[in-house]
């Protein structure tokens, strides 16, 4: 079946895609950078340096899929106090501003990678990946799930159940195949880069 | 060598030099279940992140899915804060905590 990674002997991954499916995940991956934003990037004129050192936000996103992907690193549901919702801000203003940079490159090396193979293949292709964007991939496979799967509110009571007998004609099908699809992909990558 | 001052100056009110100090009690970090991400996913990161052996990895990742939640690791605030950073950037949630309820 297509669609799924096999290990390259000496190191690395490669997966069949067709035509429709490079588009697809290209479509994501675009999807997916659009979502976590641009970045910080200096005004014109403006010392380069200085985004190194600006300070992210203080809040979780508003967008529940970004928040997913930017969870606080202080406090669970009830137990959160005024004390821990400081030290959630404080750890945000250090830490989201490089997490949306590594996600972003994850997304990138994904659209990167699938660019150098539509300039290469007629109709579908083989997509080979080295060691380094193995780990993108995954990476950018898994904030797709955890991006899909929010917005499809899959809850546990979900797994295998509900997502498996939509009809044809439910709005959710789409996205649920996708998400389904990208499972497959991400399973069979992980087995290519576990020893 | 330096000459020990006469007079000692002394802080000008005993209060604001009284701190509670931290207790000498360990940070940990915390990894909530999420129904998204793929059990050998997280078994994954505990590997290559932690270095911990597949069984050992695969028992906590077990622990999460089951149990809702796990300890993954514990040492100092800014060591459990840089864990839970990685988590983070892996897509797994996660939280600090020094409370051991």
């Amino acid at each position: 079946m297509a669609g799924q990674f096999v290990p390259i002997p000496g190191g690395g991954a490669a997966v069949a895609l067709d035509e429709v499916e490079i588009s697809i995940l290209r479509s994501l991956a675009v999807q997916l950078l659009e979502l976590i934003g641009p970045g910080e990037e200096p005004a014109k004129g403006e010392d380069p340096l200085a985004a190194l050192f600006a300070e992210g936000p203080s809040e979780p996103p508003s967008d529940p899929a970004l928040a997913r992907l930017f969870p606080d690193a202080y406090g669970f549901g009830d137990d959160t106090d005024d004390e821990l919702r400081e030290y959630a801000a404080e750890f945000r203003r250090f830490t989201e501003n490089d997490l949306r940079t590594r996600k972003r490159e994850d997304g990138l090396a994904v659209v990167r990678t699938l660019d150098a193979l539509a300039a290469t293949g007629e109709g579908g292709a083989v997509l080979k990946l080295a060691p380094d964007d193995c780990r993108h991939w995954l990476g950018a496979l898994n904030d797709l799930r955890l991006t899909i799967g929010n917005r499809l509110e899959i809850s546990d009571e979900d797994e295998g159940e509900g997502l498996y007998r939509l009809s044809d004609d439910d709005p959710r099908k789409p996205m649920v195949m996708a998400y389904l699809w990208l499972g497959a992909l991400q399973e069979t990558l992980i087995e290519t880069m576990t020893p | 060598m330096s000459v020990a001052p006469t007079e000692i100056e002394l802080p000008e009110s005993a209060e604001e030099t009284f701190t509670v100090p931290e207790p000498d009690v360990p940070w940990m970090t915390i990894v909530h279940n999420d129904p998204v991400n793929l059990m050998s996913y997280v078994t994954y990161v505990f590997q290559t992140y932690f270095g911990y052996s597949k069984d050992k990895a695969h028992k906590l990742m077990l622990d999460v899915h089951h149990k809702g939640r796990a300890i993954v690791s514990s040492g100092s605030r800014e060591e459990m804060e840089r864990d839970v950073q990685a988590m983070h950037g892996y897509g797994l949630w996660a939280t600090l905590s020094q409370d051991h309820a």
